[in-house]
């Protein structure tokens, strides 16, 4: 197995974390080792998100596990204003597309929370932010490709 | 396509106050409602023997109304669910499974006495794991979510936000029981406050108590009741995903345009029948996205043609007449007030009536576009 990005902790996590349940333990498995884990079927050849034991397309269960790479494009974004638990406003909410296809939800952090630095497609790259012993989230920071 | 009337409204009407409501809790708003509907009718409680709603359970309102239905609809998926009730009410008549349907609506969004609380994901749902721990506090950061990119898209600024929630106060301010009725300024909406980029306040709608209920019968028999009917020529609903995230085009909703379509099928008219139309907006987003996801304009073109002021008060499509969930009210589902809308609009006594509005098409929104409903109402019997 090759191995995974560099573990950080970077936020005071008050935040909400996920319970697990069986269908997504291995993509929380894969996180806590510095892992973007997705599922693709193998009979379409299509990778899916979220995790689900079978193809959302063709309901086909041939399904594996790959490593993604992390990278991703900034799909759309806010800029929330609004008070969170776990969260020093103003924060970026967003929805990335992964390199592979597949949309997540997310936070940009690694940059001002502005519009003129948050450009619509620009690259990301995953940050793994561990939360607790048991949830590593995956967040996004602006990639430098120079 | 033959049009044919499948039910009709004959009893509608909101709560004897709108928007502040201090001395009423949720189930009495439902029932305040209800009575004024059932005396706008014609009719009594024993009357019914069909009940539909959200927010409250269908047992709350038999329990508290005095009721023993033979049918009953919860469906709640989100502020269109009353325009689903309506759909499934007319499947029920024409069924035979119910006559009189009585659908309500009431919430206390405002004061919040014994309000239903917003949804919280299900601990390990999808949307829990995957959306909520990145400090998705309800609509304002969720819904709002797709436009940067629809915006993007279509090579389009802020203003046309603020376009729609100028051109709806424009209508608010003709509407007395408007809850904000201060005409404003594109710089107006630009410089209030910022909720969540690049939502401003006044893009995003008010949060206020009201309630509003619906009777609906069988086309024959809607003439005699004392009020001039409403027919529902044709409905349609759909979902797509409860996670925004997972939208398949953040530009446009797959719900939108399934039950846009299926409503103006099942009514056989055309856009250029339509006199007036209601889009759901619990942000200044949704009219523009439901323009074009119903196809009265191309795609990226509604941002134009609400700037022209074809939406606004002497346009070619007067929309969101009562000022919407931006200015009129919103009080958590905003789909009642919406049907309410059109109701009044065709049997011409909207506050800002258009003159000789015939055919209103009512389209909502439930959750962060996760669910839809559209219904195609008219004052004649085709």
């Amino acid at each position: 197995m090759k191995e995974g990005s560099p573990i950080t902790m970077e936020i005071g996590f008050d935040r909400p974390l996920p319970v697990i349940t069986p269908e997504t333990a291995h993509f929380w498995e894969g996180t806590r080792e510095g892992e973007l884990r997705l599922q693709h079927c193998v009979d379409c050849g299509r990778g899916y998100f979220p995790p689900r034991p079978f193809c959302p397309r063709c309901t086909g269960a041939n399904i594996e596990i790959s490593v993604a790479s992390g990278r991703a494009t900034l799909l759309s974004y806010v800029i929330s204003h609004l008070p969170a638990p776990g969260f020093t406003p103003p924060y970026v909410i967003a929805i990335v597309q992964l390199e592979e296809g597949p949309q997540m939800l997310t936070n940009v952090i690694g940059c001002e929370p502005s519009p003129e630095v948050l450009a619509l497609d620009m690259p990301l790259k995953a940050q793994f932010t561990r939360a607790s012993d048991e949830i590593t989230l995956v967040l996004f920071a602006p990639e430098d490709r120079s | 396509m033959t049009r044919r009337a499948r039910a009709a409204i004959v009893g509608a009407a909101e709560t004897t106050e709108m928007g502040r409501i201090p001395n009423a809790s949720q189930v009495q708003l439902h029932a305040d409602a209800a009575l004024n509907a059932l005396a706008d009718a014609g009719l009594t409680t024993s009357d019914i023997d069909g009940i539909a709603t959200a927010g409250e359970t269908p047992e709350s309102i038999a329990m508290y109304l005095g009721i023993a239905p033979r049918w009953i609809d919860a469906t709640g998926v989100g502020g269109c669910s009353f325009l689903m009730h309506v759909r499934h009410a007319v499947a029920a008549i024409e069924a035979g499974d119910a006559s009189t349907v009585l659908i309500t609506h009431g919430e206390s969004g405002r004061s919040q006495i014994a309000a239903a609380s917003f949804p919280h994901p299900i601990p390990g749902s999808l949307s829990q794991q995957f959306e909520t721990p990145y400090g998705t506090v309800g609509p304002p950061t969720m819904f709002t979510l797709p436009v940067l990119r629809y915006l993007k898209h279509y090579g389009l600024g802020e203003e046309a936000l603020a376009e729609v929630a100028v051109v709806q106060r424009k209508w608010a301010a003709m509407n007395p029981r408007a809850s904000q009725r201060d005409p404003i300024t594109i710089d107006d909406v630009m410089q209030s406050r910022m909720i969540a980029y690049p939502f401003r306040k006044l893009m995003c709608c008010l949060v206020t108590d009201g309630g509003g209920a619906l009777v609906v019968t069988a086309a024959d028999r809607a003439a005699d009741f004392p009020r001039p009917p409403v027919y529902v020529l044709g409905t349609g609903e759909s979902v797509e995903t409860p996670m925004v995230s997972q939208m398949a085009d953040l530009t446009s909703s797959a719900a939108f345009r399934i039950s846009g379509a299926q409503a103006f099928a099942d009514a056989g008219i055309a856009h250029s029948d339509v006199d007036h139309a209601m889009f759901y907006d619990a942000f200044a987003h949704l009219p523009l996205y439901g323009l074009e996801d119903l196809g009265f304009c191309a795609r990226g073109e509604a941002a134009a043609f609400v700037a022209e002021g074809h939406t606004g008060p002497g346009g070619s499509l007067p929309v969101n007449t009562n000022g919407g969930g931006l200015s009129y009210m919103h009080s958590g589902m905003y789909g009642m007030y919406a049907i309410q809308e059109s109701v009044r609009q065709l049997r011409g006594i909207a506050a800002a009536q258009v003159p000789g509005a015939r055919v209103s098409v009512t389209h909502g929104v439930g959750g962060m576009f996760a669910s839809s409903a559209t219904l195609v109402l008219a004052n004649e019997h085709p």
